[in-house]
């Protein structure tokens, strides 16, 4: 016992003597949830469009009207010749043509039918997705609006409309900060205790004081205790750091339970640091370290389901994300932070991420060996 | 009795490469209780291995060693309770004072300053001025002794020192080996490394070390008395193209730079100093000779050609 505090000492010491990390402590969580959650904004407003009209009647006039008064589409051009049109796109001033043929009010109001045209810019893809459902959107709408005016004059047998109205659970206003800020929130707290506890091994590698400490008669679990732990307090402290300025610059104060937050967070750091533990035990010098960190935290964060929901991703990525503990702990935030979910409903999260800190801390603990 | 260090038959390769190094070969010596033992060889020699071997951080490929009687590999444990390590390189921690440095070596080994004081009191006396400073903020002599008190704070019985002056200056070398003196009168057993040849003749007996193989073992007095040949040192105004001359004359057996002069060997052993003048005469204009004994050094150089 004496050993493993004269360890926790120590390393709290140099923590605490090391301004640079300290600082990078602090303000990383500050600034990363200030500007993050603010770029990180799936809203597409301002789709650039350019109209073609070939009919330049009273119908295509309108439906240009319905267009342009939303704020998601700014006009950029009302022509009537498609290559012009093509253009714009080519130069980017443009990101969706609407093209409106001739005849297309006569088609309208005789055939009951009638074809427009949609050219999206793909370049940028979420934007050419987004732009083109929303128009389409507007474009049903006309359509409804359209035959329910002709239909009512003609007396009581109405067609029948189906309206939609949805309503978003959990989060009326799909405002993405709440649903980003818990999500970013995770990512800081996995960086800290993966790049920081395997950097941290690594160095005293570097330094040759590993060899001193393995000379000493202590054991093993002594000393990945006295490496884990430190940095198990300082994620907790970062979350809380975290937890806090969401509080003060969103406004978002868990609908669950705090300590439900902190108890998953405390399973989740186990794994996490021994991922760290694993890395370290797997390089022999800082640099090595850090690029084997980053290449695992690019690939954990990426296919996380912060960014990119997973519903959408393919079979593999899929498989693969059930072995990653970002998933869970981003889920888990979501799920208490906006739903309130309890420990019960969470149970499996913790078992699954509890399992992992197993398997990586018995991976590290094994692969690190007091001799070569 | 036991000796503090066995070591039989010790080989250990490294893989590098297609052909690997052979770091250690069957190396065989032992150190008796109390004995202060020398490892001296240039870099490379494979001394550093060794010594992770022996202080068990390093498995030998074959060959068996001990520690105060505790096998390297069986008894790792106890033998991590005994030694005291110094690496070559210095490796405590550069961000905590003295103090600190002491007292957390101090209690993983489950002692402290206080119980110990007296064996490192010599040492630690010097650098106790200076307890609140950071360790990394030491001068090279300061660090050696810090770095040889936190070796010794848990009384070991065995003290392992690699290459403990290299680095340092002339001063505290030679405090340095009074101080290992001092732990020798403690009844502490030392093996020390050291590429410095002066630094062998310090030495109760040492072993010459060469690309991982021992050349000879002996007591200081022993290898030079081995040295066999009489040896004279020659020096004029160009010793340059003295040294050309003397290597390709057919009676001198072997020419080497030493400090200011050049040390010869002659193939005739029974040369008079007379005979050896009017034979360097010619090759050179206004010179000096004059027999010396040989060193350590010389011994090693000899050793290396055969």
């Amino acid at each position: 016992m004496r050993a493993l505090r004269i360890l926790l000492e120590k390393e709290f010491r140099q923590i605490f003597r090391n301004p640079a990390i300290l600082r990078l402590m602090f303000m990383m969580p500050t600034i990363q949830l200030l500007l993050l959650p603010l770029a990180a904004d799936y809203e597409v407003k301002q789709v650039k469009v350019c109209v073609v009209d070939f009919d330049r009647s009273s119908y295509s006039q309108r439906l240009v009207h319905k267009v342009t008064s939303t704020d998601y589409f700014q006009l950029v051009d009302y022509t009537d010749s498609y290559d012009k049109a093509l253009r714009y796109v080519e130069s980017d001033e443009a990101d969706v043509v609407l093209q409106i043929p001739e005849g297309f009010e006569k088609h309208l109001v005789k055939e009951n039918e009638v074809t427009v045209f949609m050219a999206l810019n793909a370049i940028n893809g979420v934007k050419a997705n987004l732009g083109g459902a929303y128009l389409r959107t507007i474009i049903n709408d006309f359509n409804g609006e359209v035959r329910v005016e002709w239909l009512q004059p003609h007396g009581m047998n109405a067609q029948p409309v189906i309206g939609v109205e949805a309503i978003n659970w959990y989060n009326p206003l799909m405002n993405y900060k709440i649903y980003m800020v818990p999500g970013i929130l995770v990512i800081l707290v996995t960086m800290v205790g993966g790049f920081l506890s395997a950097l941290n091994i690594v160095k005293e590698k570097e330094a040759g004081t590993i060899e001193q400490i393995n000379v000493t008669p202590i054991h093993k679990y002594q000393f990945v205790l006295g490496k884990l732990i430190p940095f198990w307090v300082l994620g907790l402290v970062i979350l809380t750091i975290g937890l806090i300025i969401s509080w003060l610059a969103y406004g978002i104060v868990p609908v669950g339970s705090l300590l439900t937050i902190y108890i998953f967070a405390a399973v989740y750091l186990l794994a996490v640091l021994g991922m760290g533990l694993g890395v370290s035990t797997l390089a022999n010098n800082q640099q090595q370290a850090m690029l084997l960190s980053f290449f695992l935290m690019m690939i954990f964060i990426l296919l996380g389901g912060l960014y990119t929901s997973i519903d959408s991703m393919p079979r593999w990525a899929q498989v693969f994300t059930w072995f990653n503990p970002v998933t869970y702990f981003i889920e888990v935030m979501r799920m208490v932070v906006l739903k309130g979910s309890s420990l019960f409903d969470i149970r499996w999260h913790i078992a699954i991420v509890f399992l992992m800190a197993i398997v990586l801390n018995g991976f590290a603990v094994f692969n690190y060996r007091k001799r070569s | 009795m036991t000796s503090a260090i066995q070591v039989d038959r010790i080989s250990k390769r490294f893989s590098s490469g297609k052909e690997g190094i052979t770091a250690l070969k069957d190396i065989t010596f032992n150190v008796a209780k109390g004995e202060l033992f020398g490892l001296v060889g240039p870099d490379g020699a494979g001394k550093t291995t060794l010594f992770r071997i022996l202080t068990t951080l390093m498995l030998a490929d074959s060959g068996t060693a001990s520690v105060e009687g505790f096998d390297v590999v069986k008894d790792f444990k106890e033998i991590r309770k005994r030694v005291g390590y110094m690496p070559g390189k210095f490796s405590l921690y550069p961000d905590l004072s003295v103090a600190e440095n002491l007292a957390f070596f101090a209690t993983l080994f489950n002692t402290s300053l206080k119980e110990n004081y007296e064996l490192v009191k010599a040492i630690y006396q010097q650098i106790e001025p200076f307890e609140k400073r950071k360790a990394g903020a030491l001068s090279g002599g300061m660090k050696q002794k810090l770095a040889l008190s936190c070796a010794l704070i848990h009384r070991p019985s065995v003290l392992f020192l690699d290459e403990p002056t290299t680095g340092v200056d002339a001063v505290s070398r030679k405090e340095f080996w009074e101080l290992l003196r001092g732990l020798q009168d403690a009844g502490i057993s030392i093996l020390v490394s050291t590429p410095y040849m002066d630094e062998a003749s310090l030495c109760d007996r040492v072993a010459l070390m060469q690309e991982g193989k021992i050349m000879d073992i002996n007591s200081p007095k022993g290898i030079t008395e081995n040295f066999g040949k009489p040896l004279y040192a020659v020096r004029n105004s160009n010793m340059y193209e003295l040294m050309q001359r003397l290597k390709t004359h057919p009676a001198v057996e072997s020419c080497y730079p030493f400090g200011q002069h050049h040390h010869v060997v002659f193939k005739n052993s029974t040369l008079s100093e007379e005979e050896i003048r009017s034979l360097i005469a010619p090759l050179a204009g206004a010179f000096e000779v004059r027999r010396i004994e040989a060193s350590i050094e010389d011994s090693f150089m000899k050793l290396m050609h055969q």
